[in-house]
């Protein structure tokens, strides 16, 4: 068990590590020459040498990753190219917002998508399991804005229910928080509602077809009994990894929602970072948001092994 | 796209039937490979049987018939600005309303399918034949290789797609080129687990050791024996990414890193106009919306056939 953590632990600090160099090639030596790219091509060639100079990129490459890498162990995130202040209070703040918004998103789509998949998984075949899979698996399909912009046409500008902006305004109650953060989490649930319908309904259907479950039944547990107890425990834990994995593609979505309703999180913090050239804000959000993707697989890891002793002899052997 | 696996079924036997079929041992693999150009043509009938593949195909061709001949019967030039006539409700003039430059909407949305429709397919492309050539590398070869790719391929897959198309997009400057390259590269290593995979599958079978005792090489085996064999896998991976390139090409559009405006484009039209919803003029985005979403619905439609057929 120790042994197996140290080892999870280790491959994700060498995730986080190729993730930085990654970042670093993107940020700092693919766009060329920074203060160019930020000055445009009508600048003179002295303001451009000057603007190097002040943002530190006219420096060697290997001391520049070595001084941003050090920075970054000690909570330094660097000086946005735009506002030239230090990134990482902006960070914060879009990352708080983030969580918002995602949390909901969450809280939501787990339970709806497990009772989805197990509902299918027991009607497998069937009508209700068709219109569950196919629904489930083209809005999966729908980019977020094109969700997006229907549910405002909907909602928002012909019904006048709900409000169209994300952000409630400073000093807001939590009440009016989630109001405004409902439309902006449904395209990121629609998405996330058919991956984990899908995996939900597999693992059901492989637990329904198990001995354990035709002894419970043969052995005459009521059926809801034979449902929570025997099947729902087993058939979740591939789910609990799909859920985990989807914090990736959460991100991704992030982006999308966060830009079109306009909402001050980590997705519009790297959108606008981008289109300025900030290169310096632009890695300290996706280091961030690969911090929080290393940290998210490692919980599931961990969930599974609490829910399945199985897999705590299973990984130490190895 | 059947018809690829229709072709591919047909273009094995005429390998071993060439200039090995004299030799001992080739003689097996012509009567084994003559059977999947039946088995094809059977499920290529059986996919024109399936209504969800009649309609994603027909939803297809008709934005392909846009993309081609948009121009012609378009009824305004999808560019032409008419300031005193902008923001506009549908109507018997303009039947999807006007933009907030007086630009036709519907002119728009039928001159929009083009850039999509080319966007998508290359980088799938891209990515399959990238993907496909590391993965039969990856699987076949093994070893050291398998072990380093192996790796670079996870951390690649650790960052979401939208986050590597950022870092790259900003750094090459946005347009369609960038667009093909970024969904193609990423593309890559995805289709390459799919490949390996399969190639996995076939390693020890009888074919390859007498190919390998003939004394083929190693790129003549990968390409000429395991690569026809391993077709319907790639065949099918191709569909499901296309599937997910239309949502990563429509998404990055709307993030303004494709193609730059004026030229029509169902992703930067929605993402120039979004803001008026506002104002109640919902025509200016919701029309190209809902072009993504067929073309997206087609593309599933098509993909989810073809997946039942080949499993049936």
């Amino acid at each position: 068990m120790a042994m197996f953590l140290l080892r999870r632990l280790g491959l994700m600090i060498l995730t986080l590590w190729i993730l930085s160099l990654i970042v670093f090639f993107a940020g700092q030596i693919l766009p060329g020459d920074p203060g160019r790219a930020i000055l445009g091509p009508f600048a003179t060639q002295n303001a451009v040498q000057s603007l190097d100079h002040t943002l530190g990129v006219d420096r060697p490459l290997l001391s520049r990753y070595l001084s941003w890498l050090g920075g970054l162990l000690h909570g330094d995130f660097g000086t946005s190219y735009t506002y030239r202040t230090a990134v990482e209070p902006f960070v914060r703040a879009a990352l708080i917002n983030s969580v918002k918004l995602a949390a909901l998103a969450f809280v939501i789509v787990v339970p709806l998508g497990i009772i989805g998949g197990v509902i299918a998984a027991l009607y497998s075949g069937r009508a209700v399991d068709r219109v569950i899979s196919v629904s489930g698996l083209s809005l999966a399909a729908m980019p977020e804005f094109v969700t997006g912009i229907v549910l405002i046409v909907i909602f928002g500008v012909e019904l006048k229910v709900l409000p169209v902006t994300a952000s409630a305004g400073a000093g807001a109650g939590v009440f009016n928080q989630f109001r405004h953060l409902i439309l902006p989490a449904i395209p990121l649930i629609l998405i996330l509602f058919g991956y984990i319908a899908r995996m939900a309904r597999a693992g059901t259907i492989e637990a329904l077809n198990s001995d354990y479950a035709r002894t419970a039944v043969l052995k005459g547990l009521p059926q809801t009994t034979v449902i929570r107890r025997h099947i729902l425990r087993n058939s979740l834990l591939p789910t609990i990894t799909v859920i985990a994995t989807q914090t990736g593609y959460l991100i991704g979505g992030l982006v999308v929602v966060e830009t079109l309703f306009n909402y001050q999180g980590i997705g519009n913090l790297i959108y606008k970072a981008a289109q300025a050239k900030d290169f310096a804000m632009l890695e300290a959000g996706v280091l961030v948001i690969g911090v929080v993707y290393v940290l998210a697989t490692l919980a599931a890891d961990l969930l599974l092994i609490a829910l399945n002793p199985r897999l705590r002899t299973g990984v130490s052997s190895d | 796209m059947t018809d690829i696996s229709a072709d591919a079924g047909g273009a094995a036997p005429l390998e071993p039937g060439g200039p090995l079929s004299s030799l001992p041992g080739a003689g097996g693999p012509v009567v084994i490979v003559a059977a999947p150009q039946r088995v094809a043509t059977a499920r290529w009938r059986l996919l024109l049987n399936r209504p969800t593949f009649l309609v994603g195909a027909a939803i297809i061709v008709f934005w392909v018939v846009c993309a081609i001949f948009g121009k012609s019967f378009a009824p305004y030039n999808p560019l032409a600005q008419n300031l005193l006539a902008n923001n506009a409700g549908p109507s018997g003039a303009h039947w999807f309303g006007t933009d907030q430059l007086g630009r036709d909407v519907l002119s728009r949305v039928i001159a929009g399918a083009r850039i999509i429709l080319i966007i998508t397919p290359l980088a799938t492309i891209l990515g399959t034949i990238l993907g496909t050539a590391l993965g039969l590398a990856m699987g076949y070869l093994g070893g050291t290789f398998d072990l380093i790719t192996g790796r670079l391929v996870e951390a690649v897959l650790a960052l979401p797609f939208v986050i590597i198309a950022f870092l790259f997009i900003v750094a090459l400057g946005p347009s369609p080129r960038s667009v093909i390259i970024i969904i193609g590269l990423v593309f890559t290593p995805l289709i390459a687990r799919t490949v390996r995979a399969a190639v996995l599958a076939e390693r020890h079978l009888d074919y390859l050791s007498s190919a390998r005792l003939l004394g083929e090489s190693p790129v003549r085996i990968m390409f000429g024996e395991i690569l026809p064999n391993v077709m319907p896998a790639i065949l099918v991976e191709f569909t499901v990414r296309l599937g997910y390139a239309v949502f990563a090409v429509a998404t990055l559009s709307f993030l303004g890193f494709g193609v730059q405006p004026p030229t029509p484009d169902w992703g930067s039209d929605v993402a120039a106009n979004y803001s008026t919803l506002l104002a109640g003029y919902w025509w200016q985005t919701l029309f190209p919306v809902l072009a993504i979403a067929s073309l997206v619905t087609a593309v599933n439609l098509i993909t989810d056939s073809i997946e039942q057929v080949l499993n049936a």
